[in-house]
């Protein structure tokens, strides 16, 4: 249990164990999503499933943890796995190489006991929130967009993402700004504790309530939805 | 008096804080109107820290909050 020494006694040993028998799905392997499974392999959550039906491209060097000079042109979800190997190769990664929809969502998000949202445009957010809501499994919202970023967890029938994204706004402000190296992995941090908290029943959770993170004027809001 | 709290993005050329005169009918929807802010870019809209709607009539004293939307990944 080496690997482990440092989650204690943060987690206790029985709750370390019981990490390896969870199954998390993350919807999205670049900026956000990479960093995310990187987080939950680390801790030894024993089954993830990494959604990405893209390749990695040049313009993903800057933020996505997952990419390197030498992966540019083959799938993310892919180079989750073989990265997770050289990481933590207790843990599972079922990739799934698959645009993430209506379609396919249902099969692939059945038995996981949490979903992660690390995907990149508002449309396909409402797609999983209503998946994630049928299937009755939680999920840990996370976006970035420039210096700026927001958390929230959404339990079956909160539907948090219509207060987010109120007149079902197809953009946000990262079509501009862009997304450096930073917010990707601060947002993502924050995505771990909470799934972390969703799966041991513990701590307060964002439920009901989104973090808007502002790194520019260093502000952190938390506002009641 | 209506307080007009910015977030984000939405501060660019703008302060953080705006005061409007309050009037009969005054709405958020008039407030971004007059801010030069698009519909689309106000994403969480809250009247004194709870939900709202744009088109809900203000009160007097009342506080408008209004943050840009975050969808990138």
């Amino acid at each position: 249990m080496g690997r482990y020494d440092r989650n204690m006694n943060m987690l206790s040993r029985e709750e370390n164990e019981r990490l390896r028998n969870f199954k998390v799905c993350v919807v999205g392997c670049g900026g956000l999503g990479g960093y995310v499974i990187e987080m939950l392999g680390r801790l030894g959550i024993g089954y993830i499933t990494a959604v990405d039906m893209d390749v990695f491209e040049e313009t993903n060097l800057n933020r996505q943890i997952l990419s390197n000079v030498n992966v540019i042109g083959k799938y993310k979800a892919m180079e989750a796995k073989e990265r997770m190997k050289l990481v933590n190769p207790d843990v599972f990664i079922n990739p799934v190489v698959e645009k993430f929809d209506i379609e396919n969502g249902e099969r692939i998000l059945k038995g996981h006991d949490l979903a992660v949202d690390a995907l990149d445009n508002i449309e396909t957010r409402f797609v999983l929130q209503d998946i994630c809501e049928k299937l009755n499994i939680p999920l840990v919202h996370g976006a970035i967009g420039g210096w700026f970023g927001q958390v929230t967890t959404i339990f079956p029938g909160d539907r948090a993402l219509d207060v987010l994204y109120k007149q079902k706004v197809k953009k946000g402000i990262e079509k501009e700004l862009g997304n450096p190296s930073f917010t990707p992995a601060l947002v993502a941090s924050i995505q771990v504790s909470e799934v972390l908290k969703v799966l041991l029943n513990r701590g307060e959770v964002l439920r009901k309530e989104v973090l808007y993170i502002d790194t520019y004027s260093q502000e952190y809001h938390k506002i009641k939805l | 008096m209506i307080k007009v709290k910015l977030f984000a993005t939405l501060r660019e050329g703008r302060q953080k804080e705006v005061v409007f005169d309050y009037f009969d009918g005054i709405t958020g929807k008039y407030i971004i109107d007059m801010l030069d802010i698009k519909e689309d870019d106000v994403a969480i809209y809250l009247i004194n820290g709870i939900d709202g709607k744009i088109n809900d009539k203000l009160k007097d004293g009342d506080v408008v909050s209004i943050f840009p939307p975050v969808g990138g990944g």
